[in-house]
Order: C-alpha cells, then sequence, then structure tokens
C-alpha cells in the first residue's frame, strides 16, 4: 500500500527531488514530521497546506492507497 | 468562465474577445506585471513554479466563488509559470457584467484571491545574490 508525495519550491530544493513513492502513511502529519526530520525541511506543519489528489484538503484527512499527496508551502503567484 | 495555465505569453486582446457579450455593459481587467525590483533589491527576472493540477482546480473554484459573490456575467483568469522577463505579463484577470461596480470588485478579489490560494511560487533572479523562492 503506497501513496505518491510530489514537491514543490522550498521543499522540491530541500529534497532534491519532484516526487516519489512511499508506503501509506497512519496521517498526513505523521507523514510531513518523517519527510522534515528526513530531508531538513524548515516549514512546521502549520506553515504549510496539503493537497490530496490535486484538490487542497484537511489534515486531518486519512490517506488511502494510490492517493497523491502535496505538502504546499506558502505561496507567491500572482 | 475559464482558468489556465501557461507557459507562453498571454494574449490579453484575445482573451477579451472571449469575454464579449453584448448584453455586458462592464469590462473589467488586471494584469499582474514583472517588475524590476523587489524590496530594494534590482530583479533581472523570475521563475514561476507551479502544481498545475491544484492550481486549476482551485482556480475554477475561485472563478465559481467570484460568481456567487458578485453580480457579474463571466471571469477569466490565466497565469503564466515557468521563466518571465521584467514587463512580461504573470497574471490577467478579465470580469463582465452589465454595471462597472460588481465588474471592478470581482476582478480585485478575483486577483487577491489567486494570490492567496494559487499553488503557484516566484523565485526571483536578483542581480545581487542567488535566487530565493520568495513566500507570500
Amino acid at each position: 500500500m503506497n501513496i505518491k508525495v510530489l514537491y514543490f519550491a522550498a521543499l522540491k530544493e530541500a529534497s532534491g527531488l519532484d516526487e516519489e513513492v512511499l508506503p501509506l502513511p497512519e496521517s498526513l502529519p505523521t507523514l510531513y514530521a518523517q519527510l522534515r526530520e528526513r530531508y531538513g525541511f524548515r516549514h512546521m506543519q502549520a506553515q504549510l497546506r496539503v493537497a490530496c489528489n490535486g484538490a487542497f484538503c484537511d489534515w486531518q484527512y486519512i490517506p488511502d492507497h494510490g492517493d497523491v499527496i502535496a505538502f504546499i508551502p506558502p505561496v507567491s503567484g500572482g | 468562465m475559464h482558468f489556465r495555465i501557461t507557459t507562453d505569453p498571454i494574449d490579453t486582446e484575445a482573451q477579451r474577445r472571449l469575454l464579449g457579450d453584448a448584453r455586458c455593459g462592464a469590462y473589467a481587467a488586471f494584469e499582474g506585471w514583472v517588475r524590476n525590483h523587489h524590496a530594494g533589491r534590482n530583479v533581472l527576472g523570475l521563475n514561476y513554479a507551479c502544481y498545475p493540477q491544484l492550481a486549476e482546480h482551485e482556480g475554477q473554484r475561485i472563478l465559481g466563488e467570484a460568481h456567487a459573490r458578485f453580480d457579474i456575467h463571466d471571469a477569466a483568469c490565466i497565469h503564466r509559470i515557468g521563466n518571465c522577463a521584467i514587463a512580461d505579463l504573470a497574471v490577467w484577470v478579465g470580469v463582465t457584467a452589465i454595471h462597472r461596480d460588481a465588474a471592478f470588485a470581482a476582478c480585485q478579489w478575483i486577483i487577491d484571491a489567486v494570490k492567496l490560494r494559487l499553488p503557484i511560487w516566484k523565485q526571483e533572479y536578483y542581480a545581487d545574490g542567488t535566487p530565493i523562492w520568495r513566500e507570500g
């Protein structure tokens, strides 16, 4: 059971990855905490939004097999 | 009502024609230009990164919300991504309405929401240092 995580902007820079496949985590906060430790992300969870399968979701969303997750650092478009 | 991400220069005249409707008395538009300075530093150019699927989904949501909030006829937004030069057009918003008050208000509301919510990140190139990802 896997998910895919997409990395953008500062998170892509810190991890050196566009994306990776990972084992299904028990929660999104747990997943981010693990990745933050692994890659040294400077953002705290509270500074990020999270998206699942191309739409913003809640941090309380329970991930499912095949989900595509993205952590969204503070944006600067427009 | 359409929101698009593009790597091509934005053709504002073509977009304006798409919104044209004889029922409308007003058209309000916003153009976001790439400027040559930020916080006292000279900017040479910039690069926009984006999560396209999420940006288009959220962009469509923003336009739908604008329709619900304001008495407008139609609205569209195009955001450019990739490398942009100084004075390039980075984003365009167009709104039509029967009357101008709603067109002006919706146009401002849409660009404010785009800047707040879309998963797009600007990396600025400076004359005097390494590029950085802007946040907020």
